[in-house]
């Protein structure tokens, strides 16, 4: 298996084959982090521009952390302060990026397809760290790493999604990753949140948060924006606990080491419980910490690629 | 592709691995503060081999560990296809140890540049020394083996094959002709 890819735009594009082998890479960057000295010159005198048109700490920080790793130069644009805000378009943005002789682009954006409309106009690696409703890759990648490494397989896995499924990206690529590795899905939400069609993913679907917890091996729990309704906002968090909030209670109809995962930030008493979020079935902090080599993965085969693609180019 | 000469057979290769554990043991005066560390993926199974003889001399356990110097090499550029990156496992401290590197075939010398630079990432061994089952001669670094299980004068056009039981399900070493 070879990886040919300059960009990272979706799970939805790659094969199986494709997906196992920056789960494999990243096995073998983990243990970079694990060092007193966190780093290797993989990526020497390379350039990382995260350019996030959504604010993001979490994800960004983790770029971050990833590139540095491998001795990459890294630079932040947050649109708000940039030109963006001056009317300069993504393609623009794109282009002067790659006059900075950058090499790679990780973007986040509020479009969905941001990320793949940039890479079809840029001769850089472009890596998708969130666009619109559509694909997050690294966050599904780092779930799916996080399972691996706990249940020792993906085949055959009962894996539930509970939360907004309707608008996350998290879901979206989760669902494609994870079928495509032989897992069995469930997605758990109220009626407004499941989009329409979804059954066409290959997944099932319940209403009922017992349901989605009864046998699966997995759940992971989206979060929730109610922060967006405004001084509705806390009704419905309280019936939006009710009803689906994860808790011990809940966790006792489930199996004894069922893995509870959450792309962070968990909100307490809304998604689950905090007996929940810290309890011995949580995994989101380890989460935190294999995103660092899923995307340290990811930065590292992209790059590679793209290399030889311009080498190709050259000859 | 056309094989050229066997080198050395299974009992060539048990016989320079026995030479090379008495030597070692000889040149660091026993196994205190000694380890292994294979260079990914021959070195890994000829260090483990390593060890079980010096065990039999010695009746001493010596650490083992596996390095992969992908992220480390000079050529990643011009390497075909895109580098398999695979574990790193060294589980015990490297500082001042009398560390034996371990690979199955020393060229141009590349692969210990990049092996010495990721194992100082790791620690300050007391020493580096390096054990090769096959040297082949076109250094292109100032880099020498400290233990070598056979010199074989080659040219460019011909390549080195180890071949081990753990990787190939056979133990030999042969001269390839290249075209």
């Amino acid at each position: 298996m070879n990886w040919v890819r300059k960009d990272l735009l979706g799970l939805e594009e790659l094969s199986k084959e494709e997906l196992e082998l920056i789960l494999s890479t990243a096995e073998s960057f983990k243990e970079v982090s694990t060092r007193e000295i966190k780093k290797v010159p993989a990526l020497r005198g390379k350039t990382v521009v995260n350019l996030f048109y959504e604010p993001s700490t979490r994800t960004r920080v983790s770029f971050e952390v990833a590139a540095k790793r491998l001795s990459a130069d890294v630079i932040n644009i947050a649109t708000e302060t940039s030109s963006v805000k001056k009317g300069e378009t993504l393609i623009d943005t794109g282009r002067n990026i790659e006059a900075l002789k950058a090499d790679i682009i990780v973007i986040r954006h509020n479009f969905s397809g941001a990320a793949i409309m940039l890479a079809r106009h840029v001769n850089v690696s472009v890596v998708n760290a969130g666009d619109g409703w559509h694909e997050h890759p690294t966050q599904a990648l780092l779930d799916i790493f996080t399972l691996k490494e706990k249940l020792g397989k993906i085949e055959g896995l009962q894996v539930s999604i509970v939360g907004d499924i309707a608008h996350s990206r998290v879901a979206r690529s989760n669902i494609w990753g994870l079928t495509k590795l032989g897992a069995k899905l469930t997605v758990c939400a109220p009626k407004m949140l499941i989009p329409p069609g979804i059954e066409k993913m290959g997944v099932n679907l319940t209403n009922d948060i017992d349901e989605a917890l009864k046998n699966a091996d997995a759940v992971n729990v989206l979060r929730m924006q109610f922060e967006r309704d405004g001084e509705t906002a806390f009704p419905k968090q309280l019936e939006y606990f009710k009803e689906f909030g994860i808790t011990k209670e809940r966790l006792k109809q489930a199996k004894k080491d069922i893995i509870v995962m959450h792309p962070g930030p968990v909100n307490r008493g809304i998604e689950m419980s905090s007996g929940v979020a810290d309890g011995e079935n949580s995994v989101i902090l380890e989460q935190v910490t294999n995103g660092i080599a899923v995307r340290m993965a990811v930065l590292f085969l992209v790059a590679q690629a793209n290399e030889k693609i311009k080498n190709e180019n050259t000859d | 592709m056309k094989e050229k000469a066997k080198i050395l057979d299974k009992d060539g290769i048990a016989r320079a691995i026995t030479r090379i554990a008495h030597e070692i043991v000889e040149k660091n005066k026993g196994t205190q503060g000694l380890c292994l560390v294979g260079i990914r993926n021959r070195g890994v199974y000829l260090a483990q081999r390593l060890a079980s003889c010096i065990k039999n001399i010695e009746g001493t356990e010596v650490v083992t560990g596996a390095l992969d110097i992908t992220l480390y090499r000079d050529d990643l550029a011009l390497a075909s296809g895109v580098p398999v990156v695979r574990k790193t496992e060294i589980d015990f401290d490297i500082n001042d140890k009398n560390l034996v590197l371990v690979d199955d075939v020393l060229y141009t010398g590349r692969t210990i540049r990049a092996a010495l630079d990721a194992l100082i990432d790791f620690g300050r061994p007391k020493s580096i020394q390096l054990a090769v089952l096959i040297d082949r001669g076109h250094r292109e670094l100032p880099i020498r083996a400290d233990y070598a299980g056979k010199n074989i004068p080659t040219s460019q056009d011909e390549a080195v094959e180890v071949r081990l039981q753990e990787t190939e399900g056979v133990d030999e070493v042969v001269i390839i002709e290249k075209n």
